[in-house]
């Protein structure tokens, strides 16, 4: 019984993390322009796909030689940095070319051009891939990360999973440095909180949004890489569900809370997870025959009925501030 | 009196020349003449809807003034962003108290130094010395602000828990913190009660005597405009009716018939109360 919890913690923390990172996009973005950024998804994809690609240049193709072509932590931090710079840089251009003009627009204008961006930038991904005859992506994970490490409690920790860890935990580190306690961190929350004020306070508002979403995205690329490797069969709609999930998560946390996105990442991937083992505790209570009917696949019905039970009874999410209507 | 303007002129931080702002069909601000002397107490007053914020949102570059010209030592500023006129040195306050309401004391102060901090986020991952250096002075500035104002005991505290005086008074260290050549206060006395007012009309004075900030002051609070101001202006409708010093304003038969109308201004009121308190009372 302690393994199966132990298990289902150890696992839903993974998969919660990898939500969380993503979820730091959604809120960063609807923070600083309450634009739900529906293109964030794909973005998120687009680091995915440059880990395919990388691991598929750079790392010896399966069944190679042992030890011959590059180190694999090597080629991982090739594809990180690439996957930083090109979701930073596709999120920058995704807000100035179809976010920026609908500035002063009614809030669901822009949401619609974000669910415009999000369709576009699949095609776009089925267009490169299929050309070249690849409409799944299987990617080229090398062994070091498949490998399991160590075992706790009957759950195999993988090379994957203590890198998704340390790599979340770096960047939390330095989102937090960033946000809470830097000039620019100060004047990316200025612009969230009264963007009109902040201009009067000499800080340049275009440029600090176009910072947000360099940061979202750049959080969302590391996301994609380090879900590729985890789970490493992509397609063109693969970022739908993830992205969803972690649209979700921060939702959960309090949509605009930095706090509140990691910790609703990590509420929804534990819950996920245990909904989805459930069926796992007829081995330990037989009586319990019914759960067996409950089956893994019915995680993601369990985790939104929490979510929505959540935010009935808390609809400003776990660490949202209460906006109190004023009558 | 055209020997003062002439003067005034010459030592002009800000010269503000024919502004004029229409909305739709309606002039909120006609061709309005403003010259600041440097180190001055300046006023700009009127009844409510005389286009005294308007003015001041084109001067800050919120709104885009439809002509006219406005001049901060030489430099013309209409075309400007909010954050580069900020820049170039005129901060503000605002009517309605617009603190960042999540941030502490210190913090607000913090994001009023943006403009003159350096590093930029880059920096601040890998913890440069160019970040340590602007952060320290950052902090610095911002005790020291603080003190000035008087509210350096609080400066941990969430902005919005403060009493309303002193939200006030963060505000106005807030935009000292940009290191303005000028500040432009709306209506800093408004919601206060007379002990509050007059340790507002203390720091207004010690903002420019102490830190030779020019001040440039919308209110409607007359006691503090007549004892504080060296000159006035009076909008009315959007256009000037009248300038010069307070105790010539305040017996322009003009400034009397906006305030009043027509016939207290001929009548009983005017002769009653020139020389003596004057519009003090309205």
């Amino acid at each position: 019984m302690e393994n199966f919890v132990t298990g289902i913690l150890i696992n839903g923390l993974l998969i919660g993390t990898l939500y969380a990172i993503i979820a730091l996009g959604y809120t960063m973005v609807y923070g600083v322009l309450q634009l739900i950024n529906f293109a964030h998804s794909e973005v998120f994809l687009t680091g995915g796909v440059v880990a395919f690609e990388i691991f598929r240049v750079l790392s010896p193709a399966p069944g190679a030689e042992p030890g011959t072509g590059m180190n694999p932590y090597l080629v991982f931090a090739v594809a990180l940095v690439t996957a930083i710079v090109v979701c930073g840089a596709l999120n920058i251009v995704i807000e100035r070319l179809a976010y920026r003009p609908l500035r002063n627009a009614p809030k669901l204008v822009p949401l619609i051009s974000a669910i415009g961006v999000s369709l576009i930038l699949q095609d776009v991904i089925k267009l490169l891939e299929g050309f070249q005859g690849r409409f799944q992506l299987a990617v080229n994970v090398p062994g070091a990360f498949t490998r399991t490490v160590f075992t706790v409690a009957d759950t195999n920790v993988k090379g994957i999973d203590l890198t998704l860890l340390i790599v979340a935990a770096v960047m939390l580190f330095g989102l937090n440095r960033l946000v809470n306690h830097s000039r620019v961190g100060r004047a990316i929350r200025a612009v969230a909180q009264d963007r009109v004020t902040a201009g009067l306070m000499g800080i340049d508002s275009n440029r600090m949004i176009s910072l947000t979403f360099l940061i979202g995205g750049a959080l969302g690329g590391v996301g994609g890489v380090l879900f590729a490797l985890k789970f490493p069969n992509l397609d063109p709609y693969s970022g739908t569900i993830p992205g969803i999930k972690a649209f979700s998560a921060a939702v959960l946390g309090g949509i605009g809370s930095i706090p509140g996105a990691v910790l609703g990442g990590l509420v929804l991937g534990i819950i996920e997870n245990f909904l989805g083992s459930l069926s796992g505790l007829v081995f330990i209570f037989p009586k319990l025959a019914f759960l067996g009917a409950i089956k893994a696949e019915y995680k993601d019905v369990g985790a939104f009925i929490a979510l929505i039970v959540i935010l009935i009874f808390k609809p400003s999410g776990l660490l949202g501030r209460n906006a109190t209507e004023k009558v | 009196m055209s020997a003062l303007l002439s003067k005034a002129a010459a030592g002009s931080v800000l010269s503000v020349k024919a502004l004029t702002k229409t909305f739709g069909g309606l002039l909120a601000v006609n061709a309005v003449d403003l010259e600041v002397p440097r180190a001055s107490i300046v006023s700009v007053i009127g009844p409510n809807g005389a286009g005294k914020t308007t003015f001041f949102n084109m001067i800050t570059g919120i709104y885009e003034p439809d002509a006219g010209s406005i001049e901060l030592d030489g430099r013309d500023l209409v075309g400007l962003r909010p954050d580069q006129v900020t820049k170039a040195g005129i901060a503000r306050t605002f009517q309605n108290i617009r603190l960042f309401a999540s941030m502490t004391a210190e913090e607000n102060i913090l994001v009023g130094r943006h403009p003159r901090l350096k590093a930029g986020y880059v920096d601040a991952l890998l913890r440069t010395r160019k970040f340590r250096e602007d952060e320290e002075s950052a902090h610095e500035a911002a005790g020291v602000l603080l003190d000035f104002v008087g509210l350096k005991r609080q400066a941990q505290e969430l902005s919005t828990s403060l009493p309303y005086g002193d939200q006030r008074r963060l505000e106005i260290a807030r935009a000292l913190a940009t290191n303005p050549k000028v500040i432009l206060l709306d209506e800093p006395a408004a919601g206060m009660n007379p002990r509050e007012t007059e340790n507002l009309k203390a720091l207004i004075r010690s903002v420019r005597d102490e830190l030779g900030v020019t001040v440039v002051l919308i209110e409607h609070d007359m006691r503090l405009v007549m004892t504080l101001s060296e000159y006035i202006t009076v909008l009315d409708y959007g256009t000037k009716i009248a300038e010069g010093l307070p105790h010539v304003v305040r017996s322009d038969a003009k400034v009397m018939e906006a305030y009043l109308g027509r016939g207290a201004a001929a009548g009983e009121y005017g002769k009653q109360q020139s020389g003596t308190d004057g519009v003090a009372h309205v």
